[in-house]
């Protein structure tokens, strides 16, 4: 190689540098804004893998663009090109490199899933790791106060289409979810029917609601606002309606939440599928094919909006 | 002998070939020929496209508004569901099936398949269960509507209560498929290993069997899993067994597990043989040798080997415990190193070239670009603590329509451009290929490329209705759908109208090196009148070497002459 073409070589990779470090730093934007400690971890690794990803595409691809444009026969030109078959240098070379960034990207993830340890300590045993990363991760996002707290303990149950979710302690029902910030939450999932998912695009987290089974799930969200809960494994008819809000709030704020509503009485809560349902008719007179009724509204201390 | 197909010799010598528009008939009969049974599996494959199509079409016009207004809910699942299956196994394996028994024969020099019986019953039964999956519009009850994945416990649910429903017919169908494509497999795994012409060794055959070879062999150790999963199903919902009903004391998840084992390699068999197709124009259209010709082959197989234990990333969000999300995570990554030894040389086939840009070109072109940006969304779809945030999310929904549509779909349009002449004897015309191109190419990029943020946002997938936010990206990639729906058009209109009257095309127009290029366009029935003695490797091109031992001494006899 000469002097010339190294410095040509240098003189791309470096343009190319600059673009996909760019767009690794534009891919924040794609995502909502950041509201748990998992969404600062899983945006940081969907960054990197973005960045590594515009490098490799705008590589290929502008190669091939610049082929396309300059390489082209002329209009009669019949003859062939140089009959090069291969190049090990070259063969070794990109094989290296995807190995390298296998290994790369499969250890930052496996990292991050690890400090998310959003299946609870738990699994740390199984994987035969210490226990002291499992230590939820609010020491590592500083957060003094409630470091030393056990995670808030918050049963969720779905059926077909509405969440209900349960506070044991203060014996509070509610069909929305209402979380302290910057505490470790514990969900326990179950469901009466069918799979359902659970997932709160706000937190980046996700985890199908398996029936029959009792799934425990943390993540500790950290921004206040409100967010959306959806309904992530295809459940029915009416699952693009299985949805639910999601209020973080600062920790004194849901302890009085949660005690004015143990003071409320029992009513039915939001339920838009069952609602849709007796609106367009209820069980015959429906446009369309036959359904599985949805579930009648769960009795509720708090309804929400 | 190996040479000769078991049914021995068709008698009829004069019998006419494939191509010719005046025998269209013999294309509604029971023939063994595998290029008849090629075009049969192709044209019965693309009128279930269209109408895959047009399910979709509908669907985007629900979703071009937030509410479900232009169609029920009940309907619209079904539509994605029947969409869904109807692309996967009345498109995608058919249309490939076709690709396959056209021209593998001709490229390893065999006068048809090991089995032609069994080729021609395999064909036979996709019209069967395609009209099976399409009655289910006229149970009582409508079609399936739990996705092309049927996961229980809701495709148990049975509303309607009849024992024939929706779900049965789509069980029943999965399940002829499933045997129909076994056969397939049987039939051209043997006739790769055993009916090669002379000389034609393993380094010698041309990436696009190689590639085949690859995917069948997949099919034969993966549909088994899958078919026994829908049998399980089908047991289930129809007699009351409790295999996955939860509710009985069976288990879903195990469900995911039969029907992941067979569905991730499925992927596979649906793009290796379009890498084959790659493999197979870039070097007639640069002109220059495959570049790296022996590992692209094996590299078919690494990807083959590793399809069959990666499954499980299908499932990161189930129930699934965290070391199984790290090591399905890790396996489902390395998939990326014989992936991208295929891309690389690819590209280093390209350039340097003398590119000739025609329409088989400029689809081959599109397709592998898009592959490339549909294989970094799988990467992040790997890394599970991504999947855990996108999974079940219209990023997923963008990322396989880049596999399908703008890799596979793409891929097969080249190659149906680019083996056309052989197929029909005819030249297509190429202004209209090129309108094809340029309407696929921004509607595949409109229709799919805002699938992703709508997904990074949030959007789950398999909706009717969705939050406001959303609807910039929908109406979009609805007006992209529509853009597709369209850009099929001036295929119909090239594909017939140059099948009826466009020019003659002569044996090998594009100067291509190959032996299905040898023969007559469309070959005769026997395709090879001696079946000939290749002597070389399969991409020869700037090196002026011949290919088979007939063509040397044939070439000697031309110097000789001269001199
Ligand atoms: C005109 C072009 C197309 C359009 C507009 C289109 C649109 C869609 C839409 C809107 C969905 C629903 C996504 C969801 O909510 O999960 C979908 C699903 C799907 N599409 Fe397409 N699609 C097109 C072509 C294709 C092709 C060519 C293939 C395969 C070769 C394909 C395979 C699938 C599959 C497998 C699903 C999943 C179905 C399920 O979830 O059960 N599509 N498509
Ligand atoms: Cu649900
Ligand atoms: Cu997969």
């Amino acid at each position: 190689m000469n002097l010339r073409l190294i410095l040509k070589l240098a003189a791309v990779a470096g343009i190319l540098t600059a673009i996909s470090l760019w767009m690794g730093q534009v891919a924040y934007s794609w995502l909502p804004p950041p509201a748990s400690a998992e969404a600062v971890l899983v945006d940081g690794l969907f960054s990197l893998m973005t960045a590594i990803g515009t490098f490799i595409f705008c590589g290929v691809v502008g190669t091939v663009i610049y082929s396309a444009l300059f390489q082209r026969a002329g209009k009669y030109d019949e003859s062939d090109g140089p009959p090069i078959e291969g190049n090990l240098t070259l063969e070794v070379v990109w094989t290296a490199i995807p190995i390298v960034l296998v290994i790369w990207i499969a250890a930052a993830s496996y990292r991050v899933y690890d400090q998310m340890s959003i299946l609870g300590p738990m699994e740390h045993i199984h994987m035969g790791m210490g226990e002291a990363i499992a230590a939820p991760m609010d020491m590592a996002q500083g957060m003094p106060e409630t470091a030393g707290l056990e995670p808030e303990a918050i049963e969720v149950h779905a059926r077909q289409w509405v969440w209900e979710f349960y506070y044991p302690e203060a014996n509070v029902t509610s069909t929305e979810l209402h979380l302290p910030k910057d505490r470790r939450i514990k969900l326990a999932l179950t469901s009466e029917d069918v799979l359902h998912g659970f997932y709160i695009p706000a937190f980046r987290v996700k985890q199908d609601v398996i029936p029959g089974r009792d799934i425990d799930f943390e993540f500790t969200p950290i921004l206040e606002g409100k967010y959306r809960l959806r309904d992530s494994q295809y459940s029915g008819t009416y699952f693009a309606a299985m949805q639910a809000d999601v209020v973080v709030e600062s920790p004194d704020a849901y302890q009085q939440w949660l005690a004015t509503a143990a003071k409320s009485p029992l009513k039915p809560g939001l339920n838009p599928s069952y609602d849709e349902y007796q609106r367009t008719g209820g069980d015959d007179h429906r446009p369309g094919w036959k359904t599985v009724p949805p579930a009648p509204a769960p009795m509720v201390n708090y309804v929400g909006s | 002998m190996t040479n000769i197909s078991i049914d021995a010799l068709a008698p009829e010598r004069q019998e006419p070939s494939p191509g010719e528009p005046e025998n269209w008939w013999r294309f509604f009969t029971f023939s063994t020929d595998h290029k008849v049974i090629g075009i049969q599996y192709i044209v019965t494959a693309f009128v279930f496209f269209l109408i895959g199509g047009f399910l979709a079409m509908v669907m985007r016009g629900e979703l071009i508004t937030p509410e479900a207004d232009l169609v029920d809910r009940t309907v619209y699942n079904a539509l994605f569901t029947m969409h869904g299956t109807l692309m996967l196994f009345m498109w995608t394996f058919p249309v490939l099936n076709g690709l396959s028994n056209y021209l593998v024969p001709l490229q390893i020099g065999a006068r048809d398949m090991a089995f032609p019986r069994l080729n021609a019953v395999a064909f036979w039964l996709v019209p069967i269960f395609g009209v099976i999956l399409m009655a289910s519009f006229l149970v009582p009850g409508g079609p399936s509507q739990s996705g092309w994945w049927a996961y229980p416990p809701v495709s148990l649910q049975n509303p309607t209560g009849n024992l024939i429903n929706g779900q049965a017919l789509w069980l029943v169908a999965v399940a002829l498929s499933g045997v129909s494509s076994i056969m397939g497999a049987v039939n051209i795994v043997t006739t790769i290993v055993r009916m090669r012409a002379p000389g034609m060794t393993f380094f010698k055959m041309p990436v696009f069997c190689w590639t085949v070879m690859a995917a069948q062999i997949i099919q034969l150790f993966g549909l088994p899993a899958l078919t026994a999963g829908a049998v399980m199903l089908l047991f289930d919902l129809m007699v009351g067994t409790s295999f996955f009903d939860p509710a009985k004391g069976g288990d879903p998840v195990l469900y995911q597990h039969f029907f992941w084992f067979y569905s991730h390699p499925a992927v596979y068999v649906i793009m290796l043989p379009i890498f084959g197709v790659f493999s197979e124009l870039f070097p007639v259209y640069a002109r220059k040798p495959l570049f790296g010709y022996k590992v692209v082959a094996v590299s078919s197989f690494i990807i083959t080997g590793l399809s069959g234990i990666v499954w499980v990333h299908h499932m990161f969000a189930s129930g699934t415990p965290g070391w199984m999300r790290m090591l399905f995570m890790f396996t489902t990554m390395t998939i990326s190193v014989p992936t991208g030894i295929k891309v690389f040389a690819w590209v280093a086939t390209i350039w340097g070239g003398k590119l000739k840009l025609n329409t088989a070109m400029l689809f081959a072109l599109g397709g592998m670009t898009m592959f490339v940006f549909a294989g970094i969304t799988g990467i992040m779809l790997a890394s599970t603590p991504v999947d855990i945030h996108v999974n079940n999310t219209y990023f997923v929904v963008g990322h396989f329509h880049y596999v399908l549509y703008g890799s596979m779909t793409m891929g097969m349009f080249a190659a149906l451009y680019h083996w056309f002449p052989k197929m029909t004897g005819r030249m297509y015309y190429e202004g209209l290929g090129k309108l094809h191109f340029v309407l696929a190419f921004v509607g595949t990029n409109l229709n799919f490329l805002p699938m992703h943020p709508a997904g990074l946002m949030g959007m789950p997938r398999r909706v009717a209705s969705y939050d406001p936010e959303f609807a910039f990206w929908n109406v979009l990639a609805s007006l992209g759908g529509f853009l597709l729906g369209v850009s099929t058009l001036p295929f119909l209109l090239n594909m017939i109208s140059s099948w009826v009257q466009g020019e003659k095309a002569p044996a090998n127009p594009w100067r291509a090196i190959g032996l299905e290029w040898m023969v007559a366009s469309p070959p005769p029935h026997e395709n090879f009148d001696e079946i000939p003695t290749v002597i070389a490797e399969p991409y020869g091109y700037g090196k002026n070497e011949p290919l088979t031992a007939q063509q040397a001494a044939l070439q000697q006899l031309a110097s000789t002459e001269v001199a």
